[in-house]
């Protein structure tokens, strides 16, 4: 078990820098997730901690010992890949065994090794076939698995479930997640689903073009984004969008004023705001109210999605403002209908758009 | 294996393209198959029955009898025509165009016979005597030896050489990586007699004149080997190596362990074309093999063609001794060609 820290790590492929000096602490134990769209060096990051990538910059510490130099054999760390790695011309008990001979531990320790894990991960009746053999799922198992026999101090997972089907990724996401709490180590996985991060994670840290957006945990993330970018990337559908102008800075709302001249009221800090300077109101869909017959904004139903249990609905609001609705059960609503949304205002985010950073919530919401 | 054979594209019957089919097949199993076939029928012929015109397929040896008053074996004649006709008799002697017969039964009688109304009686007979006596009367073994020794031993090296040497091509990025490649492909543009001086002045300087070292060591690097396995390399996953790197294992190991199991079929082309190369090699031994303890089986074949004359039975015998391993070793690792060939995309 360990704590790692990274200290203004740098990655430079010739003259393109691939990470810009991120600094992050990952505590003992945690489950950190790193998350982002593809591009944003999360993979990368995670290799330069394996020691696969070479660090250009910084300092990475494992349990406070500088490990830059040590090559990723040397760092102690196992690593699940997307791809499984599985060596093709092993069975699966060589794979598990694989790391333990290099090591050389002695033959019954690496017995009961194998064993202890594959008992725990439930691939004892095929230890001695091999990975082509093998289903997604249980080469999936058997990648963890060899992660597992060596009892490293941290886990590295790379994207390890994109190359699963939808239902299987849910089962491994469990699996995963139950292994932490039983393991109790420090685990650092990569993803681009925000909906595995938002699962699993004890903190998640979101990337982008090799920068830091915002470390902290999934609900942190959620209720009080950072920035523009945080906020539609974090949470499922996407946040909504609307360009407006600041009209009143007055009292314990912000008021703010939409292309079509609506008035929207938000609950956020009004400290450096103007009257008159442009702004980003964001609202997630599920905070959006259909008003059939009240104020609000007037928008055009583009498509409705009628999932049983619950409906989205598409629509575009004057000038080319697309938002999407959530509604709780069915609807009658139909494609081509007018319709009326109101924005909860203590749901709604604000953001500058000079910098798109986030105006600080005076009220979340989602936590009352 | 026999609805394989009988298959059809016609249905039940035989097709055009059947018919041609076959004819091709035929063809070209006469074309290539043939003057092996001969070498192989040749090499049980006794020296006299090579001598003979027209010649034979088949090792047909002509049939001798001992005949009461003569101390030598007379040869058998069938008499085709003349007043004896239908007799198988003995030739004593043969004196212009007569020969002097005599009845194996009845051996005081002297007969004239034409020689034109004679025809020699064969059987078959495979002379293994040809075999026998390059073990017996000739060091068959040592160059046996030798050219085994410098096979396995070049074959060894080269695909260890050759293998780390794509390894390191195909899976480390280093500065002028592309450079060493492409210079080592160019050796391949220059024809091998023009470094045959260079390479006997290194040879001779290091002292490996009359050694199998000699032959082994200039052999060892080719860039046709260090092409094949780097293109088939770059086909196994970085993320493989990578798995491998997470598990603690060193580099030799990623090489040893991982990279060349994985290569097994480009290392059997490579083992083939290796065996093949060292075993037939002719001009390089020659060379650098001037005595006769140091010849490999090529060279030992080669003196038995003189100035004056030409060992012939020897001779066949020992090709058919000196093509019999290479077609054993091809014949286990034929498969892998095939798939090796097909995977590394180098023809």
């Amino acid at each position: 078990m360990a704590v790692v820290e990274l200290e203004g790590l740098v990655k430079d492929y010739g003259d393109v820098r691939a990470i810009h000096g991120v600094d992050l602490r990952i505590e003992d134990g945690e489950f950190c997730v790193f998350v982002g769209p593809s591009g944003c060096g999360k993979s990368t990051l995670l290799r330069m901690i394996a020691g696969l990538e070479e660090i250009s910059g910084g300092e990475l510490r494992i349990e406070g010992e500088r490990v830059n130099e040590q090559r990723a054999s040397e760092r102690g760390l196992a690593m699940v890949f997307q791809t499984y790695a599985l060596y093709p011309h092993m069975t699966v008990r060589q794979n598990l065994a694989f790391g333990l001979e290099n090591i050389k531990t002695p033959k019954a320790e690496i017995e009961r090794r194998v064993g202890e894990a594959a008992r725990m991960l439930q691939i004892e009746d095929y230890l001695e076939r091999r990975p082509k053999q093998l289903s997604g799922g249980q080469r999936q198992r058997v990648a963890i698995g060899r992660a597992v026999v060596r009892e490293p101090s941290v886990f590295l997972f790379d994207e390890p479930l994109s190359n699963l089907d939808a239902e299987l990724r849910v089962t491994m996401r469990g699996e995963i997640a139950g292994l932490h709490r039983r393991l109790g180590n420090t685990m650092i996985y990569v993803t681009h689903d925000q909906i595995e991060a938002m699962t699993m994670a004890d903190k998640i840290v979101v990337l982008r073009a090799g920068v830091i957006e915002q470390a902290g945990t999934p609900l942190e993330l959620y209720n009080m984004p950072r920035n523009e970018f945080v906020a539609g990337f974090i949470g499922s559908p996407r946040m909504n969008f609307v360009d407006a102008v600041i009209d009143s800075t007055a009292g314990d709302f912000v008021t703010v004023r939409d292309a079509s001249g609506n008035r929207h009221k938000t609950a956020v800090d009004a400290h450096g705001l103007s009257e008159g300077e442009e702004v980003r109101l964001g609202i997630r869909p599920d905070h959006i109210v259909v008003d059939s017959e009240g104020s609000g904004l007037s928008v055009t139903v583009g498509s409705v999605e009628q999932l049983g249990g619950e409906s989205y609905i598409y629509c575009e609001a004057a000038e080319g403002t697309f938002l999407t609705v959530h509604l709780d059960g069915q609807t009658k609503i139909r494609r081509g209908d007018e319709a009326r949304v109101v924005f909860r205002p203590e749901f709604t985010h604000l953001f500058r758009k000079s910098d798109g950073l986030a105006q600080r919530r005076l009220v979340v919401g989602e936590a009352v | 294996m026999f609805s394989f054979l009988t298959r059809t594209r016609g249905r039940g019957r035989f097709d055009l393209t059947d018919w041609l089919t076959w004819i091709y097949l035929f063809a070209a199993i006469f074309l290539m198959f043939g003057p092996v076939a001969w070498v192989a029928l040749s090499s049980f012929k006794t020296e006299a029955a090579l001598q003979e015109y027209p010649p034979r397929l088949l090792p047909l040896a002509p049939v001798t009898t001992t005949v009461e008053g003569h101390e030598e074996p007379l040869q058998l004649y069938r008499v085709t025509g003349g007043e004896h006709e239908g007799r198988v008799l003995a030739q004593i002697r043969r004196i212009g165009l007569m020969a002097q017969m005599v009845d194996p039964e009845n051996p005081d009688e002297r007969l004239q016979v034409s020689i034109n109304d004679r025809q020699p009686v064969r059987e078959f007979a495979l002379a293994t005597e040809n075999y026998s006596r390059l073990f017996q009367r000739f060091n068959f073994m040592l160059y046996f030896w030798n050219s085994v020794f410098i096979t396995v031993v070049a074959t060894i090296i080269t695909v260890l050489f050759n293998s780390m040497a794509a390894f390191a091509l195909s899976k480390y990025r280093f500065r002028g990586r592309t450079v060493v490649f492409i210079l080592i492909i160019a050796t391949l543009m220059i024809p091998p007699t023009i470094n045959l001086i260079p390479i006997y002045m290194v040879v001779s300087q290091l002292g490996l004149v009359n050694s199998p070292w000699g032959v082994i060591w200039p052999a060892v690097a080719t860039p046709t080997g260090v092409f094949l396995l780097r293109q088939y390399m770059l086909t196994i996953p970085d993320d493989l190596l990578d798995a491998a790197r997470m598990d603690h294992a060193s580099e030799w190991r990623v090489y040893w362990k991982i990279v060349l199991p994985l290569s097994a079929p480009a290392l059997a082309v490579l083992v083939i074309l290796s065996v093949m190369w060292r075993w037939n090699e002719f001009l390089w031994p020659l060379i650098v093999l001037n005595r006769q303890e140091e010849f490999t089986l090529q060279l030992a074949l080669n003196s038995f063609q003189g100035e004056l004359q030409t060992a012939w039975s020897s001779l066949l015998a020992m090709t058919m001794l000196t093509l019999l391993p290479i077609t054993i070793v091809f014949a286990f690792l034929q498969k892998y060609v095939t798939q090796g060939i097909a995977q590394t995309g180098v023809k």
